[in-house]
């Protein structure tokens, strides 16, 4: 029978988590630059709403002068909270290079050490993972702290309750895992097609507008024409997808954007896409090593 | 019983037939032409524990599909297969961890880290104790005089120090059966020689089963007692080293060393003449004419020397090979002839 991975002991994947951890620290170089780039587009961002909101603002003073104007519900303070916030939740859910990464192995025939080891390969790869992002956020913690030390103005309603904040920080646990999985599925993908760079980006495409990443998705329209369709409420339609967990949601939580039942609701469907993924990886490895050891390896 | 019983073992599988052009191309979207190849077409082998056994053949003759199935890489189309009871394909962790496989530079190694860590982890995945792990990561180390490089990055490693990483890597679990895809491929000849005496020793002092894969005459022949050629998906020859060449050849190599007063021209008419080179002079007779021909050739010339011998392993080989392909083609005409 095929391993289910759970039956290695934990002193292993320690051990491994150990490794994967060593194995990212040979490359601290790139870290503390890549992390401030990391708000570079973000700094756009800010400009960018900066001039929106100066451009509706009633009288036409500076905005910091003008707290009220709103768009979609988002003062301008909450419009820069709300993209600092998505680049703690992409923290979390993004994955960069685990599918082509996947589909390389799968490409290059190195799939088979997982055939011949006593060792399952999701699990090795999701460790390996949480290894990297907590070296990651050891060492990013510094700039973070400062880049929100410098736009602590913006957070205008200042920290949100325990019971928020702990809500925040589930969801950035389940939005990692819900992104390991679903890039996983993506990248298995590859036992089919061997190539997985177009699919990667269709996925990339989405996940920019319906992940909350380009901007809040209550931007989005409610009765959208499209096609001599419609009306068509969008935003009932990224309810219904897991994108907006990789981004928007945990910082909408943050924010206050979503509350009491609907919080949790978002939760539960949240626990729900993490489970579709992690079920949905697991077949697609046994069918996929099923066809690549009967098409020749 | 033996540790490795294979019965009729098939493997075949279809890859796309790729027309020329740009047309063509664009039809394949649509529409694919497939060819199935019968890389392992009915194998029966059996090897006895502690064996080291070398499969020979040219490319694309079946080889490495024959370890990959052993190693539980890949399904067979049909057939039966049991290595130390166990069915490979069924990928069971108690197999996996008796076994393991060396294919070429595929790394089992942590590329940017040094290859004690990649040790380690090995320890971990195999569950290897851990005095047991330190005695074992020594002894082979010492004996590949490769100690004062496991603190440093794979990446950093000569292709040679990297093979011999990657062999340690797969022994730290002592393996009963051991398969080598061709172990030394690329290797300059000193790492060659450094890998075959390892091997040598390593399998002696064990006593473990090693297949091995190679297209260097020289491993083989410093290794192996048993030779399997496969080609074409099939056991062509299963015997000694020295076997092939009665099996495949029935020449001798004559060398004669003539007088100088003794004149060559008669034998620039000899159909096997190999070359000539006054005053020495090689051809190619059949064996049972050696006798007749040796004692004709000495009555009527003036013969300072004569060295009789088996052509070189390589040639007989390389047209025992060429034998296999040239049947094939008849049998595939044949088979032309009769569907027509």
């Amino acid at each position: 029978m095929e391993s289910l991975g759970l039956t290695v002991r934990p002193v292993t994947w320690w051990h491994f988590f150990q490794v994967s951890v060593n194995e990212r620290l040979v490359y601290r170089g790139d870290f503390i630059l890549g992390t401030l780039m990391r708000f570079l587009p973000t700094l756009t961002q800010i400009f960018l709403w900066w001039a929106i909101y100066d451009s509706v603002a009633t009288n036409p003073t500076a905005v910091g002068d003008a707290p009220d104007t709103q768009i979609a519900g988002f003062r301008y303070g909450d419009m820069v909270a709300y993209y600092l916030l998505v680049t703690i939740s992409r923290a979390f859910s993004s994955m960069p290079g685990l599918s082509s990464g996947i589909a390389l192995q799968v490409r290059e025939g190195e799939i088979k050490k997982f055939l011949i080891q006593p060792v399952d390969m999701l699990g090795c790869l999701l460790l390996q993972r949480i290894a990297h992002k907590l070296v990651y956020y050891l060492m990013a913690t510094l700039p973070f702290a400062l880049v929100f030390f410098l736009c602590r103005g913006f957070f205008i309603d200042g920290w949100p309750d325990a019971e928020i904040l702990a809500v925040f920080f589930v969801s950035l646990i389940l939005g990692f895992l819900l992104g390991f999985f679903l890039e996983a599925c993506i990248g298995l993908v590859s036992f089919w097609f061997l190539e997985v760079t177009s699919l990667m980006f269709i996925y990339m495409l989405m996940n920019f507008f319906l992940s909350g990443h380009m901007f809040p998705l209550d931007l989005l329209p409610t009765d959208l024409q499209i096609l001599g369709i419609g009306p068509l409420n969008l935003r009932i339609v990224v309810d219904f997808v897991p994108f907006k967990y990789l981004a928007y949601f945990p910082a909408a939580v943050f924010l206050g954007k979503v509350e009491g039942a609907e919080m949790y609701q978002g939760l539960a469907v949240l626990v729900f896409w993490v489970m579709f993924f992690i079920v949905l990886s697991r077949i697609m490895w046994w069918r996929g090593v099923k066809r690549y050891s009967g098409f020749g390896g | 019983m033996a540790i490795i019983e294979i019965e009729n073992l098939k493997k075949s599988y279809r890859v796309y037939q790729k027309k020329e052009g740009i047309l063509a191309s664009l039809g394949g979207l649509f529409k694919r032409e497939y060819r199935e190849i019968h890389a392992v077409a009915g194998i029966d082998l059996q090897v006895e524990q502690g064996e080291f056994v070398a499969f020979l053949g040219p490319n694309g003759a079946g080889k490495t599909t024959t370890l990959k199935l052993l190693s539980g890489v890949i399904n067979p189309s049909s057939g039966s297969a049991k290595v130390m009871g166990f069915t490979p394909w069924r990928r069971e962790n108690a197999y996996r961890r008796k076994f393991a496989l060396v294919m070429g530079q595929k790394n089992q190694l942590w590329w940017d880290l040094p290859a004690n860590e990649s040790f380690r982890l090995h320890q971990h995945i195999y569950g290897v104790d851990p005095t047991e792990f330190k005695r074992t990561q020594d002894e082979i180390t010492e004996l590949l005089n490769v100690q004062h490089l496991l603190g440093q990055p794979v990446r950093e490693l000569s292709l040679g120090e990297r093979m011999k990483m990657e062999l340690i890597a797969a022994l730290l679990h002592r393996p009963e059966v051991l398969f080598l895809d061709e172990p030394t491929i690329g290797l300059d000849v000193v790492a060659q020689h450094n890998i075959q005496q390892f091997l040598k020793h390593y399998q002696q002092e064990r006593k473990i089963t090693i297949l091995l894969t190679s297209h260097y005459m020289k491993d083989v022949a410093a290794l192996c007692k048993r030779v399997v050629i496969i080609a074409d998906g099939l056991i062509q020859y299963d015997g000694s080293l020295e076997g092939i060449v009665d099996r495949f050849s029935s020449d001798k190599i004559i060398t004669l060393q003539l007088a100088e007063t003794e004149s060559f021209d008669d034998f620039q008419n000899l159909d096997d003449v190999i070359e000539i080179e006054p005053p020495k002079v090689k051809f190619r007779v059949q064996r049972d004419d050696v006798p007749k021909l040796l004692s004709r050739i000495l009555a009527s010339r003036n013969v300072e020397d004569i060295i009789v011998e088996d052509p070189p392993l390589e040639d007989v080989i390389a047209s025992a090979f060429s034998q296999v392909e040239q049947n094939r083609s008849d049998a595939d005409s044949l088979h032309a002839e009769a569907v027509s």
